[in-house]
């Protein structure tokens, strides 16, 4: 007990794995919010430094932090075998876990216009954004219009399916990720069309808040992710 | 099945019982204008439109609603028809110096249903909390037994065969503005000082005398 007041946190959570590992139990793996590459002004006009600042720290973290909780329950509940409380877990898992997965790539798809923010896709890329939909245009076109028509909450995406080797539009609803529409689905550019992400400066006008987010859009790291996947 | 009478809606845009300011501090009249004045708004306007010239028009909303809600694989007017209808009924759930613990017959059946109203309280925040995403949580009457009951989006109790009580709107749009990701702190605040018990008893009252 003595031991246990003086060690940190670090070294407790250290002990905590080594003896996990002892027995022979796996242990969890928890995560963190990730740190913006930007201000949260950086986005303005398009997105509201207040919004950024919120849906950062608190959204963002609340999903981590629920996500860790979900899945150190589950990892109890696994270690006792206990398979209800397993299935029960799921949609915890699934909600916060995609809530952190999804927030993170969009911290990514965004970047101020002076790095490179809402400048076109070059590259491959672009070039395949033109082939599939004709032209950059068209496809903001279409982004738009399905994140706007979604109903409730949820996502629009571009996305890659690596099987099919083609680009495709899609939505999802709440935190489900884009993987959960098809396997082989890649994310490259996620617009969160959840109220939270625009209610402060647009309102219910979520239609402007779509047009105006394409200023902000960062294609270069979409463009990343495409070509890597494309090898 | 006419589970309120006070929520006919032959597609008005019908104001809240009481000023937009009414309810402040607890709900801004920032609120109560983008909420009713643009978000209910829009739902009467573009069920309107979404019904002229189709076999829907005309119909009562309730009837659309359960016309449309097809066992959970939407029609496209459900989510303004049922929108419209439960807006309507939030606001009819709520007044100025509202909220607190109820008495009489309502009561009654709390205690017995809930073990306490303390019980209710807390069941029903938690249900309002836990609505991943966009919904409604309800304090609803099936099977002679008052119970809680949270919807996804746009889904309502009458829907799944009980006559809705009470409501509560969890979509970010309803408590944004005045409390931000605060969602706990808006479900209180809602309970403590803007339910009206009057309304909730009045439908109680319709519900068991339309189940007996």
């Amino acid at each position: 007990m003595a031991i246990r007041s003086l060690a940190s946190r670090r070294t407790l959570a250290g002990l905590k794995e080594t003896s996990s590992r002892l027995l022979g139990l796996r242990s969890i793996q928890t995560f963190t919010l990730p740190d913006l590459p930007y201000d949260y002004s950086a986005l303005e006009p398009a997105i509201s430094g207040e919004i950024m600042q919120i849906h950062h720290q608190k959204h963002h973290q609340a999903y981590v932090t629920n996500y860790n909780n979900a899945l150190e329950q589950l990892d109890q509940a696994v270690n006792k075998g206990d398979a209800s409380a397993v299935v029960k877990l799921q949609s915890a898992i699934k909600f916060n876990g995609g809530g952190h997965v999804n927030h993170s790539i969009f911290w990514k798809n965004l970047a101020p216009v002076k790095e490179g923010g809402g400048e076109p896709p070059k590259g491959a890329l672009g070039g395949a954004i033109d082939t599939h939909f004709g032209s950059l245009k068209v496809l903001v076109k279409k982004m738009s219009a399905e994140g706007a028509a979604l109903q409730g909450s949820g996502w629009v995406w571009l996305g890659l399916d690596k099987e099919l080797k083609k680009l495709v539009v899609d939505t999802t609803a709440n935190q489900d990720p884009l993987v959960t529409k098809g396997g082989s689905l890649v994310p490259l550019v996620g617009i969160d069309v959840w109220e939270h992400a625009y209610y402060l400066q647009y309102k219910n006008v979520r239609p402007e808040y779509l047009k105006n987010v394409w200023k902000v859009i960062n294609w270069k790291y979409a463009s990343e992710v495409y070509e890597k996947e494309c090898k | 099945m006419a589970a309120s009478a006070a929520v006919t809606a032959n597609y008005v845009l019908k104001p809240p019982p009481y000023p937009l300011d009414a309810l402040e501090p607890h709900m801004s009249k920032q609120t109560l204008e983008f909420h009713w004045g643009k978000h209910h708004r829009a739902y009467v306007d573009n069920l309107k439109k979404q019904v002229l010239g189709s076999e829907l028009e005309g119909k009562p909303l309730e009837h659309i609603i359960q016309n449309t809600y097809n066992n959970g694989d939407l029609l496209p007017p459900f989510n303004n028809a049922a929108q419209a209808w439960n807006h309507e009924f939030f606001w009819e759930s709520m007044k100025p110096g509202g909220g607190g613990k109820p008495s009489g017959e309502l009561l009654a059946l709390l205690e017995r249903d809930f073990t306490s109203y303390e019980k209710f309280y807390d069941e029903f925040n938690a249900a309002a909390a836990t609505q991943f995403g966009a919904g409604w949580a309800w304090l609803a009457y099936a099977d002679n037994k008052l119970k809680v009951v949270k919807t996804p989006n746009a889904v309502n109790p009458l829907v799944l065969g009980s006559f809705p009580l009470l409501t509560i709107d969890v979509w970010e749009h309803a408590y944004y503005l005045d409390f931000q990701n605060r969602r706990p702190d808006y479900i209180k605040t809602f309970m403590n000082n803007l339910v009206s018990c009057e309304a909730v008893s009045s439908r109680l009252e319709a519900a068991k005398a339309a189940s007996s």
